[in-house]
């Protein structure tokens, strides 16, 4: 029960981050809970990594008597969410960019009043 | 390969466009000659105007219809509809959010519930 | 020297425009003409590079390339018993895409060296469209489940930046914050399925994932995340209201580009559908939801497009509906993948479909071509204020009826020759298809009408241009596409037996996929 806890906060984070995009009108708001939705989808990816007692995977460092690959996490993971988290730095930088110009051109950042494009 | 003027097999026939413009040019040419029979020279002056019974025509500039009013009659027509949907198409980023969730649970839905039912 | 090209095409084709894009900055400073030089060099390499892979796979068969290796066809390595490198593999239907995507951007590059002209920061403007150049290939040739991430993330972020490149305009920016918001949460629901899969399968490789794949229920959330990911970066009708705000405020090349790579997310769709899941997929069910968002798409994008006024919302909309064409094809085609008619009329429903996705983005890549000669000239994009532009801009009106009746499907123009493929083989599965199809296609026709009508018959007006023609790249750009589209009409059968029966086939054939990607284990 105790090695659930990382996905019972996956599914958390998640629920919160897609709660924000949809009830929140402040622009600012919706990109912290796109953010939050990537920190989910990223814990989600390292928790399947880990195996019970296992050590970080590092061949040439490792103490004597583990058994490969048996007593180590899996690497893979942690590179998909190398990769998962440095886009999501760039869509953050993007997104937050938009937000400045928006408020330059339309004086608010409600979801509500930003609606030139419609129907 | 290089058999370019094969026709196209459908399901229930085939189409060549090759036939179909060899078709084409053979009723032009007929349509041409038929309209070459006829009077070369249309009357003019008075006779070769439109006829507005008796008013005069405005200039053209101030009859073109714009965009906007062409097709009135079918949006007329189908106004509930339209109601409806420019009232979905809202313009606002959260809705747009809301019925891609909805849709994606929708899915779940229905791909996993017969697994649960039967 | 050929075979080195040919073998290592796959990689060379991602990795040139990918240097291009990195060294287009740094010739940016030496002077504007050199950098247009460049560009223009850095596709049309691409362009010739691509045709040759095309050519090579349809006639020989599969290329696998994997990525770091010593043999670049050997997807399994030396000492393990699993496909564990990055691999990439172009086949029929990878190579077909792979056309469409390279020569769309090639048209719109030429046509962006006039069209902004006047605009600064050309140099990220040429930088932002290489780097979509790459996302789009990367995502076509990829074939393991993480790249499609990462390369759709890639293609979201460079479309994303070039809408908003008009950051003058307001709508500009806000269509732009419309499509990065609901285009990284898709991304990021397709990082949770791709996730998911892997934590259940412990594998990424797509070939070697087909294999193993039973259809548990954590498979079923994968594959309702993928589908309403990839169906809404496609923009299928409810997930649509992106499309038109990004597509009209977008420069017109750059719309061009858009529309090419939504077809790269509906064959990364189609991909999932057939090649990963494939037979263990509950195929009425899954095919069902393909036909019922087809038929949404086109129904609504037709008549929604109907009241536009602005000319490139009604164009996007006419996008969305005729991507609802598609996804009727080959959704006929994965209703029918088991049944025993598949190869009668299945098949012919699967090359309907995807025949349309190279007509479609032939003539609506020209048709938001003339809308920007036309903002170009103008200044507006609003169909109320014009008239009359067929008196001074005689080659765009020309491009612009070949278009409309493309798109409309009279013949002997290409969408003609794809839409009865698709008219006969629906009608088998159901006539409601067919019949919403053709009354589909009628009112394409009349809003067709109506744009030309109000954009360029009338008497002059005065305020529209200075009375000449666009300058002449633009017309090039346009130019190119227009051969395609006549050449594709007269001779649909060539073109159907060698590029889209290939594709049909290499989709259809999930025994293949999996041979060919090293993944029986």
């Amino acid at each position: 029960m105790i090695n659930n806890v990382p996905f019972f906060a996956v599914m958390l984070l998640i629920a919160i981050g897609l709660y924000t995009i949809l009830f929140k009108r402040n622009l600012i708001k919706i990109a912290m809970g796109i953010v939050i939705v990537e920190a989910g989808v990223n814990l989600f990816l390292i928790t399947l990594g880990y195996r019970e007692g296992g050590l970080a995977p590092i061949y040439t460092h490792l103490p004597s008597g583990v058994e490969i690959p048996g007593g180590l996490v899996l690497p893979v993971p942690q590179a998909l969410t190398l990769t998962s988290i440095v886009i999501g730095v760039a869509i953050l930088a993007l997104i937050l960019s938009f937000v400045v110009r928006i408020y330059r051109h339309y004086e608010t950042l409600d979801s509500r009043n930003i609606r030139r494009l419609k129907e | 390969m290089w058999n370019l003027f094969d026709p196209l097999e459908t399901t229930g026939g085939f189409w060549s466009p090759i036939l179909w413009i060899i078709a084409f040019l053979v009723a032009f040419l007929i349509a041409y000659i038929i309209w070459g029979l006829g009077e070369r020279k249309h009357g003019g002056g008075e006779q070769g105007k439109p006829f507005l019974s008796g008013t005069r025509e405005p200039a053209k500039e101030a009859v073109h219809v714009r965009a906007g009013n062409i097709y009135w009659g079918f949006t007329e027509t189908l106004h509930g509809y339209y109601d409806a949907m420019k009232k979905i198409h809202t313009g606002i980023v959260n809705d747009y959010v809301l019925w891609f969730l909805g849709m994606a649970a929708l899915f779940f839905v229905v791909l996993i519930l017969p697994e649960v039912i039967g | 020297m050929m075979d080195w090209l040919l073998t290592h095409a796959p990689a060379l084709l991602i990795a040139l425009p990918l240097l291009g894009a990195f060294l287009t900055p740094l010739i940016d400073r030496i002077s504007g003409k050199a950098r247009s030089a460049f560009v223009l060099v850095v596709l049309a390499a691409t362009q010739l590079l691509m045709m040759a892979l095309a050519w090579d796979v349809f006639t020989q068969g599969a290329h696998i390339y994997t990525m770091g290796a010593a043999d670049p066809t050997a997807t399994v390595p030396a000492q393990a018993a699993v496909p564990v490198r990055i691999v990439l593999q172009v086949d029929g239907m990878g190579a077909f895409m792979g056309l469409i995507s390279v020569t769309v951007s090639l048209a719109a590059a030429v046509y962006s060296l006039a069209f902004m002209h006047r605009e600064s920061g050309q140099g990220r403007f040429y930088t932002l469209l290489l780097l979509m150049v790459v996302g789009m290939l990367g995502m076509e040739f990829t074939g393991d489940l993480f790249n499609l991430f990462v390369f759709l993330e890639v293609l979201s972020i460079a479309s994303a930046a070039l809408i908003a490149f008009r950051f003058y305009h307001g709508d500009a920016v806000e269509g732009a914050f419309k499509y990065i918001v609901i285009s990284s949460l898709g991304a990021l629901m397709v990082l949770l399925a791709v996730a998911l899969l892997y934590g259940q399968y412990n594998l990424l490789n797509m070939g070697a994932l087909a294999s193993v794949l039973e259809y548990t229920y954590l498979d079923k959330v994968a594959l309702g995340l993928l589908i309403a990911a990839f169906a809404m970066k496609c923009g299928a009708v409810p997930m649509h209201m992106w499309t038109p705000d990004a597509y009209t405020v977008a420069p017109a090349s750059i719309t061009a580009m858009l529309v090419a790579a939504s077809q790269a997310s509906l064959y990364a769709l189609f991909r999932i559908c057939f090649s990963l899941y494939g037979f263990t997929l509950d195929l009425t069910t899954v095919g069902i939801i393909i036909i019922a968002l087809g038929l949404l798409s086109m129904f609504i994008g037709v008549t929604m497009a109907l009241p536009q006024k602005d000319i490139k919302r009604l164009m996007s909309y006419h996008a969305i509906s005729q991507t609802g064409y598609m996804l009727l094809g080959v959704g006929v085609g994965l209703y029918l993948l088991a049944h025993a008619d598949f190869d009668t009329y299945g098949i012919r429903a699967m090359e309907g479909g995807i025949f349309h996705i190279i007509n479609h983005a032939l003539y609506k890549g020209l048709l938001f071509l003339t809308a920007g000669a036309i903002f170009y000239k103008v200044g507006t994009r609003n169909l109320d204020e014009m008239g009359g532009l067929a008196h001074s801009m005689k080659y765009t009106t020309v491009f612009f009826i070949i278009g409309a009746l493309a798109i409309a499907g009279i013949p002997p123009l290409n969408g003609f020759a794809s839409k009865l493929l698709i008219y006969e083989s629906a009608y088998r599965v159901s006539p409601i298809l067919s019949i919403v199809a053709m009354l589909v296609s009628i009112l394409t026709l009349a809003s067709f009408v109506k744009v030309f009508h109000s954009a360029f018959m009338g008497p002059r007006l005065e305020g529209m241009g200075d009375g000449r023609e666009v300058p002449r790249s633009m017309l090039v750009g346009m130019g190119l596409l227009t051969a395609g589209i006549i050449l594709f009409g007269l001779f649909p059968d060539w073109v159907v037996s060698n590029l889209v029966h290939p594709a049909a086939q290499a989709l259809a054939d999930q025994a293949a996929y999996i041979a060919a990607l090293g993944g029986g284990v």
